[in-house]
């Protein structure tokens, strides 16, 4: 099949890259589920690690899952009108706005929890509340948001159809309810599993943003990689694995669904 | 309502947000920045303190092998795996874009498991080989998460070459490597300068891997990280991270204007 | 409904002026046409009538006794039907219709009843529960009549309604539209480019250039009796005879022919199907095309004026290309125009 010589070397660089990428997972799969790492799966398999895993961390999964479903709300709320008002008004002063609320996609999350933490550390209620990391979650997230619908609503020819809904008797709310919002319906699909997705692994600003007493999940691992014994860190990441992986699977799906329509 | 009043009042939520949380606070870090015992000389500081320079310098050239490292791999793979149709194609495709949004945390500790003391490489060679919390650990940590980046930015423009360039040239006695040279690179260029802005801007800034990784390396986002904790410097770590932050959001800049697609940063 | 527009005109910001001060009115149950070519100010002129554009001050809309200058698109109830049909994708053909009626707050089964009625009406019971791009071409502008009329509007505007449909189809639907049209026995303005489409469906036409009505008129009318070159040209596709007028004669290149009426300082303007190709014509002519159509022959002929005039030859044995042939055209069928001053 792959005769020429060049294809088999193409082949041993993508599979040495699967490789590479996929050997640590599977290597943390087997840690988190391994009675004795040092020693291999000789020593067994067993779920203790796990078990221990949520002893100790079960908080910090739900914080991040409430976290998660937080941000979603406040992104949809700000984003979604924002896309729409976006979409129907073009021009440079909206290409800058946009590209102001994406400077969270360029610059690093630890400049910007800096910078969060400049302005609104001294405020002792918000900082240590859980609000403020979800500031920081917003901040990163509703770019992705704001752009995965405008592409959407970029695509059709929202003015002409709006029009229509005018024409019928429909207020701006009308057709901002009855048009707007169900067209836009795979953006908004797209960019929420983004959303939830990108909230629950975050960790640059959330590691500067977090109280001791308000620990993410991701900040969790961190927290476990540098204080446990490998066995638990690994069931940790298995267990963050089996949270993240079918909402990846499901959010590439779904962004490459919305770029489809969006095309 | 008026039309005109009901799309204004739909950005208004965005407006505030953004003034509270992105314009102002950046404002105030700016400030912060001037604020130290050096004043605004702060930023010659960076250059004129070797540890600073030292760290500027060696962040670029690691961000720099990242970069050609991630494009040499993710341009075979993406070009191989789009030119082919065999079986495990899709699994090969979903393993080398899955951690796309794994965070730099997962990818550090992923990293230990493959250099660290109890790591597989220690296990199976007779040496001590232990590389996870050097250079080249750092380096294989940020081209874990580069290669997915890369590989999706050049997939998306290799779909859109016209294979009927290839055939024309193949037509006129070209060979393959000289179709890869004079047709397939040159049509790729853009989206090849767009995703390795990306990935380098990406490992600049990455602070999840470093963090689980570079506990004795002085990359920027831990120098950031140790003078705002530990030295309390904090007009440096602003003044480091406007530095930084500008110079990822202008390669971003550059990335997007050529290839018009985003991929997430972070890591 | 009776629909009047006064001083109507439209000037965008950077001061193109789209609408020149405009006055039209159109009675209760008249179709009327706007006519132009594109760029002439008729599309303009209807979204000034459907709320969708906003008049210089000063334009004053008037339906029957209200003036709905000031009103927005959704409170002037007025059906629209746009050139890209503007179907909404994520309704089904039922919903697309029954949305005007919801947004007026029937009752649900008087909205069942209405869009039922109107489906019937438009023959489109079959594909009432289609999703919108399950639809072809002719279906889906069917839909979009049927959603414009179905909360029987005060007045039906049909921007360029057949323009997204490929040729044959177009021809079948304008008839189909001229009948509907007349059953639902409503106000309707209706803008186009194609000519025939124009004459097959209005009761009146009003002839667009240059941000201006020109010529209003009924079909018949304004093809006999077209005011302007403009008009002539557009409607009936009028060519004109390059010659010199002395009293009621015309000297051209290739003979003389015996006008009307006075033609000294006017232009004189002739339609193909009034140029006869006959042995006893008093102009001599070169052939320099010949098309069968079908039912005729459209033949070219060079010598008689400066361009190649056409010619409807409707007869057995066309002549050939080179050939010398002989032509003549009534003298009523001549039409004596005023000159262009452009030209002038």
């Amino acid at each position: 099949m792959f005769r020429s010589k060049a294809k088999i070397l193409q082949l041993a660089v993508t599979l040495l890259a699967c490789a590479f990428l996929l050997v640590p997972t599977i290597l943390s799969v087997m840690a988190g589920l391994t009675v004795n790492y040092f020693q291999g799966i000789s020593s067994g398999l067993t779920l203790k690690w796990i078990y221990q895993v949520w002893e100790l961390y079960a908080d910090s999964i739900f914080l991040s899952i409430r976290l998660a479903l937080a941000c979603l709300v406040v992104t949809l709320i700000i984003g979604l009108p924002a896309a729409y008002g976006l979409a129907r008004h073009p021009g440079w002063l909206s290409r800058l706005l946009e590209e102001f609320i994406s400077l969270p996609l360029a610059v690093p999350g630890l400049a910007l929890a800096l910078a969060l933490l400049q302005l609104y550390g001294s405020m002792k209620g918000f900082r240590a509340s859980w609000t403020f990391i979800l500031v920081g979650h917003v901040l990163y997230t509703l770019p992705f948001m704001v752009r995965s619908i405008l592409a959407v609503l970029a695509a059709m020819d929202l003015k002409t159809l709006e029009e229509g809904a005018a024409s019928l008797g429909a207020t701006p709310w009308q057709r901002f309810r009855d048009i707007v919002v169900p067209n836009a319906m795979p953006g908004i699909l797209a960019g929420s599993l983004t959303v939830v997705t990108l909230s629950l692994g975050e960790f640059n600003l959330t590691w500067m943003l977090h109280t001791p007493y308000l620990k993410t999940l991701p900040v969790g691992l961190a927290d476990s990689y540098a204080s446990m014994r490998l066995e638990i860190a690994s069931a940790y990441t298995l267990v963050f694995f089996i949270i993240i992986v079918p909402l990846l699977m499901a959010m590439q799906w779904a962004s490459a669904r919305a770029q489809r329509i969006a095309k | 309502m008026s039309n005109r009043t009901f799309v204004l009042a739909c950005l208004t939520p965005l407006l505030i947000f953004s003034l509270a949380f992105l314009a102002l606070p950046l404002v105030r870090l700016f400030l912060a920045s001037g604020e130290g015992d050096a004043g605004w000389a702060v930023y010659l500081d960076i250059l004129r303190k070797p540890r600073y320079l030292n760290t500027l310098v060696l962040t670029v050239l690691v961000s720099l092998a990242t970069t050609f490292a991630a494009l040499a791999v993710s341009t075979t793979a993406g070009m191989f795996l789009l030119r082919n149709q065999f079986r495990g194609r899709g699994i090969l495709l979903s393993v080398l874009t899955l951690p796309l949004a794994f965070p730099g945390v997962v990818i550090g500790f992923l990293i230990i498991l493959l250099g660290g003391r109890q790591g597989l490489v220690n296990q199976l060679t007779p040496g001590h080989v232990v590389f996870a919390y050097s250079v080249v650990g750092l380096f294989l940590g940020y081209l874990y998460f580069s290669i997915p980046r890369v590989l999706l930015t050049v997939m998306a423009a290799a779909e859109k070459l016209d294979p009927a360039l290839e055939e024309a040239a193949r037509t006129m006695g070209a060979s393959p490597f000289r179709v890869v040279i004079d047709v397939i690179i040159p049509g790729l260029m853009p989206s090849l300068i767009a995703s390795g802005a990306i990935a380098f801007a990406t490992a600049m800034g990455a602070f999840g891997t470093a963090f689980t990784l570079a506990t004795d390396i002085d990359v920027i986002p831990m120098v950031i990280y140790t003078e705002f904790t530990l030295s309390a410097n904090i007009a440096m770590a602003a003044a480091l991270s406007i530095v930084l932050g500008l110079v990822t959001w202008v390669l971003l800049l550059i990335a997007r204007s050529l290839s018009g697609a985003t991929v997430a940063a972070g890591g | 409904m009776t629909l009047r527009l006064t001083n109507t005109a439209k000037t965008y910001p950077d001061g193109t002026r789209a609408l020149l001060p405009t006055e039209l009115s159109v009675d209760r149950g008249e179709i009327v046409s706007l006519l132009g070519p594109s760029g002439c100010g008729k599309t303009t002129l209807l979204r000034i009538i459907a709320g969708l554009e906003t008049p210089d001050a000063g334009s004053e809309i008037w339906f029957d006794s209200d003036n709905v200058t000031s009103l927005p698109v959704e409170r002037r109830k007025v059906g629209m039907v746009f050139q890209s049909y503007a179907l909404f994708p994520n309704m089904s053909v039922r919903a697309n219709i029954g949305y005007g009626l919801k947004m007026q707050k029937l009752p649900k089964s008087e909205i069942d009843a209405r869009v039922t009625e109107v489906l019937e009406m438009c023959q489109l019971q079959a594909f009432a529960g289609r999703a919108i791009d399950a639809l072809s071409g002719g279906q889906r502008q069917r839909v979009a009549l049927a959603r414009a009329i179905a909360p029987r509007p005060r007045l039906l505007l049909l921007d360029e309604p057949l323009s997204a449909l490929d040729a044959a189809l177009r021809e079948a639907l304008r008839d189909e539209l001229a009948v509907l049209l007349r059953e639902f026995d409503i106000t309707a303005i209706f803008v186009t480019h194609d000519q025939d489409e124009a004459m097959a469906i209005a009761d009146r036409v009003a002839v667009m250039s240059s941000g201006q009505v020109v010529q209003s008129g009924t079909p018949e009318d304004l093809y006999r009796n077209p005011k302007s070159a403009f008009v002539a040209g557009f409607v009936g596709n009028a060519m004109r005879l390059e010659g010199r007028c002395e009293a009621a004669r015309l000297e051209l290149a290739g003979g003389a022919l015996t006008l009307p009426g006075d033609g000294t300082g006017q232009d004189v303007f002739v339609r193909a199907e009034d140029v006869e190709i006959s042995a006893d014509g008093p102009l001599t002519a070169r052939v320099e095309t010949v098309t069968f159509l079908g039912t005729h022959y459209r033949i070219g002929l060079s010598g008689i004026t400066g361009d190649v005039l056409a010619a409807i030859y409707a007869g057995q044995n066309a002549p050939r290309v080179g050939e010398r042939v002989k032509a003549g055209i009534k003298p009523e069928a001549l039409m004596l125009l005023p000159q262009d001053p452009a030209r002038a």
